[in-house]
């Protein structure tokens, strides 16, 4: 290997928080060299994202202290002046966020943003300037691009508008582009076409790239080399594929041993759970076997028949209906006791709608939803009542869903209480009973939401939910937030569950790697319909429908061996708004194999 | 591995910055925050020791200034530091009455701060019973709710106390039913805009999906969470009742004579204040003016605590 093109040894940043200076990154090295993409890995509060910070010098000088040496094109990045880090930022050295949604200028036009910078940093007339915006935007595979120069960022989708950010991160050439989980926010078919465009854009421009994300999936689809962080340190440093094939840092095991792996449930019919690594020894532990909880023979505990969800979009001062997203059209599915559905998709499929629907926090349009034998859409205030006790809902942001200024036990025992499902004396007990079966201690009882991590926010969640004994759980995204290891927790908990109390779970998710582990059925849904549903195994091992193909190849896999080329395509998901005159066709399905149906295109 | 590590050391990491404040309630928290900065700690100060003082006027006052018979008009218009014929000293002198200034302020620190907190409590309940209920039914319950408030905002708050007070007449339930008419508004105004951001967080649809009565979702899970601005408001508006009645006192139509508050003992004193008997007025001006910069330091640095976007 030629010299690095950034050499990064012995950093340390501390930050001052109350009056203390705390240690977020700790003594991590690494190099990169020309031409070659190195990945940062690791949790949420790994000091992934502060290392970028810290190489960009963004931090601000009050309260962040660097220590360290940052050697850029001969020069450490530590010791120059802000006036000449200025020149380095933008000119040399590239940047891409996490959020396009946020990181252009709503109010100045696409064309403006990017020339903005050339005349800045590279000296050029406007009219030079405009040329090669437009040459910019074609490379980064915008069509259009020319008409598209004069546009403001929000007729824009998150992914054309990380488009356009790559396109001003790459407006003057740079040696190394630090990408800041630049695909966490967007769609997976989304995720495929940007990280495609990143590696070709890497090829014909030469440089170098530093990427920082939390998934494994995507280290293994783009880096040659990795570095994986844990609690502010570098714990492992090597090529990918060593990473992923010999890994010697405990810690590194553990990650990698939560990360499901799509295709690795093949030949298998029941869930499975995660197996759990020994942080000290980093031997995996053996997991049991889940136990076939699926209850054919008797009815559906839920049953829905052509449900249909529709909001108006009304505009102007009359309220005049305008256009109507169509977020559900026509599903229907039922669920038996002890089974998992899952209901998978993009953003905006109505795979949320549906389960809101379900439980009423949003009214269908038409259709019967049934649980236990009870309509739930023409039920009265008391008889929903009594069906809501069947159904419960655990949701996407344990930061959110908990009342922030009631103390957890009073949250769980609130349901308890209220419809009196055990004596005023009883009910600490019973609070104490959900959380130890939900593996936390009963004395967490009398703390904060805000004193609790994330993932021990989403089991007061579950316990919570548990607490009306529901027959079925409806979880909307409920792992979704959560990182990996965690997330592995959690979901060993719910098959725990389900194994114990023979709960089902409707699980709403758009990670197909996670579904493809936890579920017995899968229902694959597109601009409102359901386009494919079946047994977890047919539907993962012979998808019929191009949606659900397409949803397959672009799950990127934890597994460098495996790394697929793919053309760039610029498909859009697309929306499912319509004109308020719009008929929904009427769809119909064949049925490929024992209870696998597919729609009729 | 084996739990979920609660990754204390990030900044990024909610949990990391709440971890300062564990086991305690957000009450006590802000409590403490509130006590530790500096300007808030002179406002409590201030505002503590003039709620004192007024409580315990009948005690400290070396004179009941009600009691005509401890009057004597020979004692009118002393200047600070006068001895009377009968020996008793006049702090801050007299006024035109013979009536002991500083025995009078401390009895009109009493109605002030009367007025002012209890038409104060009596808006925030209604308005933010209403703003609630306006967030939380939406539709034309809303919609005609929050035009009501829009006409009220629209006019000055003097006048619309003034014309209460033209058809209401003198007296102190008079002028705290007029001051709860001017200001519920604010309330209602206020605890809907943050009642509708928190009824679309999920902790709400939560609560909904475990069928909890619509009485409970609303008191006991939407309301506490709009607290933190609602206290802000009450706050400052507490001190703008207090100078409202004392404006409208001042013009001689909120209290009446036999009850005088601060503003009635300024506008007394204004009529003697080319004459060179600046005290008159000015004394009682100077209790106003420090029980209003009080509480605004309080609600200043409230502001300030209870902003969800503040550092750290």
């Amino acid at each position: 290997m030629t010299s690095p093109v950034l050499s990064v040894s012995n950093l340390n940043t501390s930050f001052l928080v109350d009056g203390k200076w705390m240690d977020v990154v700790r003594d991590v090295s690494f190099d990169i060299g020309a031409k070659e993409t190195v990945a940062v890995v690791g949790e949420s509060g790994s000091g992934k994202s502060v290392t970028a910070l810290s190489i960009m010098r963004l931090l601000s000088e009050n309260n962040a202290r660097l220590k360290g040496e940052i050697n850029f094109g001969g020069q450490n990045l530590l010791d120059i002046s802000q006036q000449d880090m200025q020149k380095v930022r933008g000119n040399r050295i590239g940047m891409i966020f996490q959020e396009p949604m946020t990181s252009l200028n709503p109010v100045l036009k696409i064309g403006k943003q990017i020339t903005e910078v050339l005349v800045r940093h590279r000296g050029m007339t406007q009219a030079t300037a405009r040329a090669e915006a437009i040459r910019l935007l074609d490379k980064v595979r915008i069509p259009a691009a020319r008409s598209r120069l004069d546009e403001y960022p929000l007729s824009f989708s998150g992914g054309m508008r990380q488009r356009v950010v790559i396109a001003i991160a790459l407006a003057c050439s740079p040696q190394l582009l630090i990408a800041d989980e630049p695909t966490t926010a967007l769609d997976v078919t989304i995720q495929a076409q940007i990280l495609e465009l990143i590696k070709v854009l890497q090829e014909e421009e030469g440089m170098s790239v530093l990427f920082i994300t939390h998934d494994m999936g995507v280290v293994a689809e783009i880096s040659d080399r990795t570095v994986v962080m844990y609690r502010g340190e570098a714990v492992e440093t090597g090529t990918t594929q060593e990473i992923f094939q010999h890994a010697k840092h405990p810690y590194t095991r553990a990650l990698l041993s939560a990360v499901p792996k799509l295709g690795s449930m093949a030949g298998t019919v029941q869930p499975k759970r995660f197996p759990i690594v020994d942080m000290k020894t980093g031997e995996a532990a053996s997991v049991a076997d889940t136990a076939d909880t699926v209850e054919h023979d008797k009815t559906p505990i839920l049953e829905v028949k052509n449900l249909v969800t529709r909001f108006d979009i009304k505009s102007g001062f009359f309220g005049r209906v305008s256009g109507r997203v169509h977020a559900v059209e026509n599903v229907s599915f039922d669920l038996r006791e002890g089974e998992t559905l899952s209901l998978v998709g993009e953003s905006g499929c109505g795979k949320s709608t549906t389960g809101r629907s379900i439980m009423r926090l949003t009214e269908a349009k038409s259709g019967s939803i049934t649980v236990g034998g009870k309509d739930v859409r023409h039920a009265g205030k008391s008889s929903l009542l009594d069906i809501r006790k069947h159904m419960q809902m655990i949701f996407q942001d344990p930061f959110e869903s908990l009342n922030p200024r009631m103390r957890v036990g009073e949250a769980i025992a609130e349901p308890i209480v209220t419809h009196g499902l055990a004596a005023r004396g009883e009910v600490r007990k019973r609070v104490a009973d959900l959380l130890t079966r939900v593996g936390l201690s009963p004395s967490m009882a009398d703390r904060f939401p805000h004193e609790f991590s994330g993932g021990q926010r989403q089991r007061v969640c579950i316990a919570r939910a548990l607490a009306l004994e529901p027959r079925f759980i409806v979880a909307d995204e409920s792992v979704s937030a959560l990182d990996v290891s965690v997330k592995a927790q959690v979901i060993n908990l719910m098959l725990d569950l389900q194994e114990r109390f023979k709960l089902a779970y409707l699980f709403i998710s758009h990670d197909m790697a996670v579904v493809e582990r936890i579920s017995h059925r899968v229902a694959v849904m597109y601009l409102g319909e359901i386009v494919e549903i079946g047994s977890r195994a047919s539907v993962f091992e012979n998808p019929q429908h191009p949606y659900t193909k397409k949803l397959m190849e672009a799950v990127p896999v934890p597994d460098p061996a495996r790394r697929q080329i793919r053309r760039i395509s610029n498909d859009e998901i697309r929306s499912p708004v319509r004109a308020p005159d719009f008929v929904a066709p009427v769809r119909k399905y064949d049925e490929v194999s024992a209870g696998h149906f597919v729609q009729v295109q | 591995m084996s739990n979920d590590a609660n990754p204390g050391n990030s900044v990024h990491s909610r949990d990391g910055a709440d971890a300062e404040r564990a086991s305690r309630s957000p009450f006590r928290a802000t409590l403490g925050a509130l006590l530790r900065d500096r300007l808030a700690l002179t406002g409590i100060i201030i505002v503590t020791l003039l709620v004192l003082a007024a409580l315990f006027a009948p005690l400290i006052a070396p004179q009941n200034p009600y009691d005509l018979a401890q009057l004597d008009i020979m004692d009118n218009r002393l200047p600070p530091g006068s001895e009377s014929m009968s020996g008793l000293y006049y702090l801050i002198g007299t006024d035109d009455q013979g009536r002991d200034l500083f025995s009078a302020i401390l009895y009109g620190l009493r109605t002030s701060i009367i007025v002012g907190i209890s038409s104060a409590a009596i808006a925030l309940v209604i308005g933010a019973s209403l703003g609630l209920l306006s967030a939380y039914a939406g539709g034309k319950t809303d919609a005609i709710l929050m035009r009501i408030v829009d006409i009220q905002l629209s006019f000055p708050a003097i006048l619309i106390a003034l014309i209460f007070l033209a058809i209401l007449g003198q007296g102190v339930d008079k002028i705290i039913l007029a001051l709860v008419i001017t200001q519920w508004a604010y309330y209602a105004r206020t605890i809907r805009g943050s009642a509708l951001v928190e009824r679309r967080r999920s902790y709400v649809d939560a609560a909904r999906s475990m069928a909890l009565p619509d009485r409970s979702i609303l008191f006991r899970h939407i309301l506490p969470n709009c607290l933190p601005p609602l206290i802000v408001v009450a706050t400052m508006r507490v001190a703008y009742a207090i100078m409202l009645e004392a404006t409208l006192s001042f013009l001689g139509i909120g209290l009446p004579v036999t009850e005088p508050s601060l503003g009635l003992l300024i506008s007394n004193g204004f009529e003697y204040l080319l004459s060179g008997d600046y005290w008159i007025s000015f004394f009682p001006g100077l209790a106003l003016l420090l029980l209003i910069v009080g509480i605004n330091l309080i609600g200043d640095a409230l502001r300030d605590i209870l902003n969800p976007r503040r550092e750290g």
